[in-house]
């Protein structure tokens, strides 16, 4: 090891810099390549997919057959508004009664705040899949299986734990003498968490953010609680349909880039509040 | 003061979040361990009864089981291996790459590095499942002749020898932003004097990484290690996309999540058993319990202590 260390030191700076980004340029390529080659192909026909794989789309070898399938075979766009208002509601959900609860845990000395934490706490740890079994057969007695209702429901307990972790982390941060001015104005301690809010926005937000990604990726859930056609999310339905249609190419690509597409946006737009977000909860832990 | 009333406001702040988090996480997770005790009685099988530790023996020691377990353990132990020898180390040496003042275009290469951690199982699965290592489209075959190995083509996913492993290295492919970037932040986290002093006194960047950075991010590497182990001795979603429930070929792929799902629910023939289930759960949960706590009791605690 000591010996590729003096290698390095003996190269020139720029000889450093080029291996510096030739590596990273490299791995760089191993992520994206597959991507893009799913891309490319899903506008190819297929005799043009399996001729060239790596060929970009041409006039000639240009086709939309496998969109067509994907929009008169499956539910596509019902899958899709599925899946938004599961994550949508999950998230306001969790950014409403988290931002609550470690307001209450950072701003009060009460008896049992501490173990309270500790229980709360659990649940960044210990997947809630373990408890599948009992889950399923709760919420058949609540009759909220195959509703988003159950998902949003269990996906909210999921998602609860880390974020009032690291939210009442945040929340001592706030100045005392702000609160304590408005405690002198009269303002009730609900008007209290209401004006403390926006400070800790930005905060919050980027762990609404690293919220979003297992909630909307999540296969576990809806297979189990929510497989019923009317109410698939987008990835149980990609799951679903490139498993019917394995051997139509076509179909198959273009289902994974309407899957993979959104996101690609979504993480494109929010990339720095989510990568700030994983890093600050790290730091924060 | 407000302390000195009776607090309905706190009340009314905890409320909402113990009362789902206890309903729909504590209570099913505590009373699915319950539910490895029963199991259907024998005169009745509507009717659940007490049976004591007899699943857990039954799942240790019943042919029908045990062999499974034994296989879907080990499987998950090389998992989780091949994910702390190649994942977190490539990670830290992107981390690395990333904090280093020679790098250009950091926000670039982070972004795109992370993106697969973004996408779902489904789609990670598929890409590589059904299109990269397909041989029918050969492309993982086209790569392994550009460097020069040929002879080595293997149909990575259908052999019980290297079926496991290849998916591992899949998972690592979407993973590996999540070490780059706690390694990123925590290597971003030290004071640039320190670094410079040892500098100063004839250290070299190797000497530097090792003597002083690498202690300096020991909890980072802590965190990404038991986060590393709750994700790989839970996972589920890309083994069941890219080989079915049954794991194939012939369990070469069966992990934990993988076995807990089939017996619960059953799988083709196999009728589901929801106490039995619940019993792999149980055993899930002590296997990670028994993680956390080594983390928390034996690395967390001597860390503060020395760092801090």
């Amino acid at each position: 090891m000591t010996a590729i260390s003096h290698r390095f030191q003996s190269l020139s700076r720029s000889g450093q810099i080029v291996l510096v980004h030739g590596i990273l340029l490299l791995y760089a390529l191993l992520t994206v390549y597959p991507i893009i080659l799913v891309v490319i192909n899903s506008f190819k026909a297929r005799q043009a997919i399996f001729r060239n794989p790596y060929a970009l789309p041409t006039p000639d070898t240009f086709s939309f057959a496998g969109y067509d399938t994907v929009f008169n075979r499956a539910n596509f766009p019902n899958y899709f508004v599925n899946s938004l208002i599961v994550t949508i509601v999950t998230l306001i959900l969790i950014f409403l009664i988290g931002s609550m609860a470690s307001f209450a845990l950072s701003e009060y000395r009460f008896r049992g705040n501490t173990l309270l934490g500790l229980y709360l706490s659990i649940g960044i740890m210990i997947p809630i899949r373990l408890g599948t079994v009992s889950l399923l057969r709760m919420l058949v007695e609540m009759g909220l299986t195959n509703t988003l209702q159950g998902l949003i429901l269990v996906y909210t307990a999921q998602g609860l734990p880390l974020t009032i972790f690291v939210a009442s982390q945040f929340m001592k941060d706030v100045p005392r003498d702000l609160k304590d001015a408005a405690r002198v104005d009269g303002a009730s301690e609900y008007r209290i968490y209401w004006l403390i809010l926006p400070l800790v926005r930005p905060a919050l937000a980027t762990i609404m953010v690293f919220n979003m990604i297992p909630v909307w990726n999540d296969l576990w859930f809806p297979l189990i609680i929510a497989p019923a056609e009317g109410v698939k999310t987008v990835t149980l339905g990609a799951q679903v349909f490139m498993g019917q249609f394995v051997n139509d190419y076509g179909a198959v690509l273009a289902s994974l880039t309407l899957a993979m597409v959104p996101i690609i946006i979504l993480y494109i737009l929010f990339s720095r509040q989510l990568i700030r977000g994983l890093t600050s909860g790290a730091v924060k832990f | 003061m407000s302390r000195k009333r009776f607090p309905t406001h706190i009340i009314v702040f905890l409320a909402p979040a113990v009362i789902i988090y206890t309903v729909f996480m504590i209570y099913p997770l505590v009373d699915s361990l319950r539910l490895s005790l029963y199991a259907p009685s024998a005169e009745n099988p509507q009717v659940e009864e007490f049976v004591g530790l007899q699943n857990y023996q039954t799942l240790f020691t019943d042919p029908n089981y045990a062999p499974r377990l034994q296989g879907a353990v080990q499987n998950n132990f090389i998992f989780f291996a091949v994910h702390m020898l190649v994942q977190n180390p490539i990670g830290l040496l992107l981390a690395t790459l990333l904090t280093s003042q020679l790098t250009r275009f950091k926000a670039l290469f982070r972004t795109t590095i992370f993106l697969p951690t973004m996408l779902s199982f489904v789609l990670v699965g598929f890409i590589w499942g059904n299109i990269i290592l397909s041989p029918l489209w050969g492309i993982a075959d086209d790569f392994f002749r550009a460097v020069g190995l040929g002879d080595y083509i293997q149909p990575w996913l259908g052999k019980p020898e290297t079926a496991l492993v290849t998916l591992s290295l899949v998972s690592v492919w979407q993973f590996i932003g999540i070490p780059m970037m706690l390694f990123s932040a925590a290597l971003i986290g030290i004071p640039d004097e320190l670094v410079e002093a040892a500098r100063v006194d004839g250290a070299t960047g190797w000497g530097v990484f090792w003597h002083i950075k690498f202690p300096l991010i020991l909890p980072t590497v802590g965190i990404v290690t038991i986060l590393t182990f709750v994700g790989n001795f839970n996972a589920f979603d890309l083994i069941y996309t890219v080989q079915g429930g049954l794991a194939g070929p012939n369990f070469a792929t069966d992990i934990l999540g993988t076995f807990f799902y089939r017996t619960f629910f059953g799988f083709q023939l196999q009728a589901g058993n929801p106490t039995m289930g619940a019993t792999i759960a149980g055993v899930m949960f002590l296997i990670i319990l028994t993680g956390v706590l080594i983390y928390l009791v034996g690395f967390q605690r001597r860390l503060v202590r020395v760092e801090y």
